[in-house]
């Protein structure tokens, strides 16, 4: 299989005791979601794919992305986006600077602009280019997180319990909006949670990892 | 790919830079005391330094001076600083106290010790105030209270610096220890919150501030600057006669000298062994306070008691500051007039060129040395944190080595060994030994921001496909911009206060404001005594000032960092 | 100059190395300019270092040499300094150019080898140096030999607040009586300081009836008999000195402030002018006069010497020259700069250059040079020596 995520024989031990093995491909477009208790391990797989493996951990098999073995690559060439429970905003620049440091280089000043005009219309936060993160609301800020992460062009989706500090009204909402949006790129998904909900929205395979 | 290189050789060089000079300076304390000085024709071993140390009819007077003013200034500035934070943290009084307490850690021991001679020398503002009207004096009493033979006008004089060095320690250590359940729990269960939070609190905050405790044991006991303002002279402490052996155009007086060092050395790791006993003492002792259930019946008198200690700590410092500015403006100031004839500019004219001269030495020096320090020190903290590695807790000990060792028993070892490097005397060797200092206080007020910092920002980052530079250059530096300037503001004002290393490996190059002021305290001249010391302590305080004004300017329109 | 200067810099390729001979002047001013001369002088006085700061001024007008005033607590510290660069074999260009010094200081150096010269003689101003009259030859009774230069006469005189002690005393004896009627209000300052140490000696001159023993060293035979008055005498003023001899004022200079506060009602000073600068400066009140003994009181000179690894010989030597110009000599005179006693020979100078000295002022609390009366010699080095040593053993330890 060449376009997607796969997960090959991937175990992750923590000083030497075995944490968690999973083995899996997620196709283009497709959501797998991996469910658990708290201290399963969960995040410490995405540690493992986004490439920040804390070092009392040792981890053995193969991540590829559309093909490439990128289990050995630095974190920033990885093409791998990741949201957190925390939209994560960075506090020192405004929301179109946030953007701005998603979007992949290249392009003119006001081509740029453009782009980051068009992400924040998008998501229906016209003109908030000069706007403090931090005056924002939680639903905002989680639209921000997204439209950051899908600027900068990534070739697979992870989330680490991204809507499990959202009230439920919003979160169906943000829920519904990020899945679309990588069912439209055809991204690849691993999302891990400890929410039924979520694993029922996502629609795809669930994986229970047990302690 | 170079950083990549470089980087791992940043904490090697770290230590390097801390512990060499260390080394390097005992060794070449060590070789004399034994009478091994063969550059002038001496060779060892003999014992015959530490006989001619032991026939000074000054020493037993000389050690008892260095022990008890350092168990004096740590005991009482730990006691009054506990006590407060015991009975006060939380509280309105307490933060006006931690307001008042906090820029005064950045004034400068010297000045510090000047203002305190100027309050409460016979001849000092206080008794001026109160004469004749009050106490009948139309001349100053001869009593001996400043350079007192017990040393206690300089054990006060360390207190009153010390008290907000712990306090601001404590705090740090407080976030970490949960102490507001543990207090509301104990208070639920009848205690005063005195007593609850010495039995509850107490023994976790003690364990963290452990070390810098001991940096003030071995500072009190062996400082020279302070000794040399308010200490005794019949005979002076340990220290300030080692620097005085050292000085002495008499070869054989080095030697003895260099006995005196390692003598000092020992006394200072005595005096740390005796209080590590005395703390298993107190835990047997607290532990039963504790079992006996006890309420804490005197909190009150206690609590008010200890905010009093803290609040004249801090109105002196204060208004030694303002005794050194009314100085420094005086024409004829005779007693016991409350204030002077005439206030003039004439010192400032006189003497201002000077002090900018110095200014500029010392603001050269302090900026470069803190400059230095903390990339060595963001170098160190990014290695740790890009390479996963860990300092083990003795590693953490390994910073507090250069603060533990007295400056008395290494710092004239490294000036014979530099210059036997041929290393020439001046700026960048004094430059080099403020580093020893420099660093581990830059380190040890970087670290805590610096490792508290959400990683999860850095993997966010690296998603976005920023590379490891630019996570640290783009999102990590400038969202701990506030921590940084703090961290560099004071590396400046240790480097400003440095004394000793800036004497001995100057070479007497190398004018500071700290070593111009205490070349002054021998002259007595006060006016030039209250403009140097104004001068010394603005080039401590403004950075702290700019620490705190840059971020609020930089950040004005963002929320997130404003109480970063 | 300056081709001259390039030249000589073309010539020789280390001109460091090879000493500038002191009679050729020209050359030594070639060398000297843009050279800077580290001057390591004791910098507790405020209006020394001003004068010292105008000598600078001066120097780089006239020289192009820069000299920096290195502020020393005790001129000891350059002693030790140059010995540890010689240890260090730092054989040529050490921190120090030019140290303020006389007595042990000077003997110690002198005797190690330490210093550059002879060359005080062969400087173009010795010429009006009153070499006959006054005490430049020898210092502390050690020959000097050219190897450090005159620039200031100096003479103890006592300091007294005629507010709270309208009358003169007449000798030691006298001051050891007045002490005991009025305890507290004398002190000394704290040997090893040389103020401190001159007024050990002073007691020692004053109250032996034949000092002229001192004028050789000290021996392990004499030296415990000569010197038993003098421990005797201060067994008796200790406790009523200030602070009971607890606590001395480290330096002269550290003494006005009390005086100015009235605390000490006698100090003194080894400077005859220094009580009216003072005055001028406001440090001290207009009540204040000086006295000499009836016999006489010590009087010496202070030099400068140059040490042996100085990277800037030439200049340390204009600026030793440039101290005894009639310029620097008349300012370092007058009351409201220094008031130190001059080197030169009144007779020597031409009419312009007395008449610079013939308008000071010599200010109220200063005495004419005939009421200074006597100078007694000072005793070899080696007894100061000794007695400072032998002070800290016995008083500076306090009970």
């Amino acid at each position: 299989m060449d376009k997607g995520l796969s997960l090959r024989n991937v175990t992750i031990r923590k000083n030497g005791a075995p944490l968690l093995s999973v083995s899996h491909d997620i196709a283009p477009g497709e959501v797998l979601t991996v469910m658990g208790p708290s201290g399963v391990g969960k995040s410490t797989l995405l540690a493992f794919i986004t490439g920040t493996l804390a070092p009392d951990f040792q981890a053995t098999g193969a991540v590829w992305l559309d093909g490439q073995d990128i289990t050995n690559a630095a974190p920033h060439q990885r093409r791998v986006g990741i949201l957190f429970q925390d939209d994560l905003l960075f506090p020192h620049l405004s929301v179109g600077a946030n953007l701005a440091f998603g979007l992949q280089p290249g392009g003119s000043r006001p081509e740029r602009a453009a782009k980051i005009a068009e992400a924040l219309d998008e998501v229906g936060l016209s003109g908030f280019e000069d706007r403090d993160p931090a005056t924002l609301s939680g639903g905002q800020k989680a639209r921000v997180a997204l439209m950051r992460m899908l600027l900068s062009e990534p070739c697979g989706l992870l989330l680490d319990e991204p809507f499990s500090r959202l009230d439920a009204a919003l979160r169906a909402q943000v829920r519904d909006m990020v899945f679309d949006r990588a069912r439209a790129r055809q991204l690849p998904v691993l999302m891990v949670t400890h929410d039924a909900d979520d694993a029922q929205a996502a629609g795809g395979v669930i994986v229970t990892l047990v302690g | 790919m170079n950083r990549r290189r470089f980087l791992p050789v940043l904490p090697i060089l770290t230590l390097l830079a801390m512990l060499g000079p260390v080394v390097a300076g005992l060794w070449g304390t060590l070789l004399p005391a034994f009478g091994h000085l063969p550059a002038a024709g001496l060779t060892g071993p003999s014992l015959d330094p530490f006989r001619d140390l032991f026939d000074w009819a000054g020493l037993p007077r000389a050690m008892l001076l260095s022990i008890s003013t350092g168990l004096l200034a740590t005991g009482i500035s730990l006691a009054i600083v506990m006590l407060i934070t015991a009975g006060w943290s939380g509280t309105k009084p307490f933060r006006a106290l931690e307001r008042l307490l906090s820029p005064l850690l950045s004034v400068p021991h010297a000045a510090a010790a000047f203002g305190l001679a100027f309050l409460i020398a016979p001849s000092g503002w206080v008794s001026r105030l109160l004469s004749p009207v009050v106490t009948g004096w139309d001349r100053p009493p001869d009593l001996l209270i400043v350079q007192d033979t017990w040393g206690l006008t300089m054990t006060a004089g360390l207190i009153v610096k010390e008290v907000p060095f712990l306090l601001l320690i404590t705090l740090a250590a407080l976030g970490q220890a949960d102490a507001q359940r543990s207090v509301v729990i104990s208070q639920a269960l009848g205690y005063g919150r005195l007593t609850g939070w010495l039995k509850t609190v107490f023994p976790r905050v003690y364990a963290q501030i452990r070390p810098p405790i001991y940096v003030v044991l071995a500072y009190s006991m062996s400082v020279v600057d302070v000794a040399v303002i308010l200490g005794p002279n019949t005979p002076p402490s340990l220290s300030v006669q080692i620097i005085k052996w050292m000085s002495d155009p008499d070869l054989a007086m080095r030697l003895e000298g260099a006995a005196g060092a390692l003598l000092q050395l020992g006394l200072v790791i005595g005096a740390l062994i005796f209080w590590r006993l005395c703390e298993h003492a107190m835990a047997r002792l607290g532990q039963r306070w504790i079992a006996s259930g006890a309420r804490g019946r005197f909190d009150p008198v206690v609590a008010q008691g200890a905010l009093a200690a803290g609040a004249i700590c801090a109105l002196t410092v204060l208004f030694g500051l303002v005794v050194l500015t009314i100085w420094s403006f005086a024409g004829f100031w005779g007693f016991p007039d409350a204030l002077p004839d005439a206030f003039t500019w004439r010192n400032w004219m006189r003497f201002g060129p000077g002090t900018l001269e110095a200014l500029g030495e010392t603001a050269l020096i302090a900026v470069t040395v803190a400059l230095a320090a903390l990339i060595l020190t963001i170098g160190c903290l990014e290695a740790e944190y890009r390479f996963g590695l860990s300092f083990s807790a003795r590693a953490v000990w390994l910073l507090y080595l250069p603060l533990l060792i007295p400056q008395t028993a290494f710092l004239p070892g490294l000036q014979t060994f530099m210059l036997s490097l041929g290393a020439d005397v001046g700026r960048v060797p004094v430059m080099l030994a403020h580093l020893v200092f420099v660093l581990p206080y830059v380190f040890l007020s970087l670290a805590d921001p610096f490792r508290a910092w959400d990683t999860r920002m850095g993997t966010i980052a690296a998603a976005l496909r920023a590379s490891p530079n630019g996570v640290l250059w783009r999102v990590r530096l400038p969202m701990l911009l506030r921590p940084i300037l703090t961290a560099l503001a004071v590396g400046l004002a240790v480097s400003v206060g440095q004394y000793l290393p800036t004497l001995l490996i100057g070479g007497g190059r190398v004018e500071t404001l700290t070593t111009e002021a205490v070349a002054l305290a021998s002259g007595g001249d006060r006016r030039a005594i209250g403009v140097y010391g104004l001068m010394q302590t603005g080039a401590a305080l403004v950075p702290f000032a700019l620490a705190l004004l840059i971020p609020a300017l930089v950040w004005r329109n963002r929320k997130g960092l404003r109480h970063g | 100059m300056k081709h001259l200067a390039i030249l000589a810099a073309l010539l020789a390729p280390v001109p460091a190395l090879a000493d500038t001979d002191p009679a050729n002047w020209d050359a030594v001013t070639a060398a000297a300019d843009g050279q800077t001369v580290y001057w390591n002088a004791w910098g507790g006085s405020t209006t020394t270092n001003d004068f010292i700061a105008w000598v600078g001024e001066r120097v780089m007008a006239d020289y192009g040499v820069t000299l920096e005033h290195v502020k020393l607590t005790d001129t000891a510290d350059a002693v030790t300094r140059v010995l540890s660069e010689k240890q260090a074999g730092e054989n040529d260009d050490g921190a120090i150019d030019m140290i303020w010094i006389n007595g042990a200081n000077f003997a110690a150096m002198k005797e190690a080898d330490l210093l550059f010269g002879p060359y005080a003689e062969q400087l173009p101003n010795w010429a009006v140096v009153d070499a006959e009259g006054k005490t430049v030859q020898t210092d502390f009774t050690v020959p000097v030999e050219g190897f450090e230069s005159p620039w200031a006469m100096a003479q103890v005189v006592f300091v007294h607040d005629t507010a709270d002690m309208p009358d003169r005393l007449g000798s030691m004896q006298a001051l050891q009586d007045w002490a005991a009627a009025n305890p507290g209000r004398f002190s000394y300052p704290q040997p090893p300081d040389f103020l401190g140490t001159t007024f050990l000696k002073q007691v020692l001159v004053d109250i032996l009836p034949d000092p002229s023993v001192l004028a050789d060293p000290a021996t392990d035979e004499n030296y415990d008999a000569v010197t038993a008055p003098l421990w005797a005498y201060l067994e008796e003023l200790t406790p009523n000195l200030w602070r009971e001899g607890k606590a001395y004022p480290a330096t002269g200079t550290a003494m006005f402030p009390l005086i100015a506060d009235g605390e000490l009602d006698l100090s003194i000073s080894f400077s005859p002018g220094a009580a009216s600068t003072a005055i001028a400066n406001n440090e001290l009140p207009p009540s204040i006069r000086t006295f000499v003994l009836d016999k006489g009181t010590i009087g010496n000179a202070s030099f400068v010497a140059i040490p042996y690894n100085s990277g800037s010989k030439e200049g340390a030597m204009v600026v030793a020259n440039f101290l005894m110009s009639p310029e620097a000599q008349a300012r370092a005179q007058d009351p409201e700069i220094l008031g130190y006693g001059t080197v030169l020979n009144m007779a020597a100078l031409s009419d312009d250059d007395r008449a610079l000295f013939d308008a000071l002022e010599l200010g109220v609390a200063t005495l004419s040079p005939a009421e200074l009366g006597t100078v007694q010699a000072e005793p070899h080095p080696s007894w100061a020596t000794r007695i400072a040593d032998d002070w800290m053993t016995r008083f500076g330890v306090s009970e």
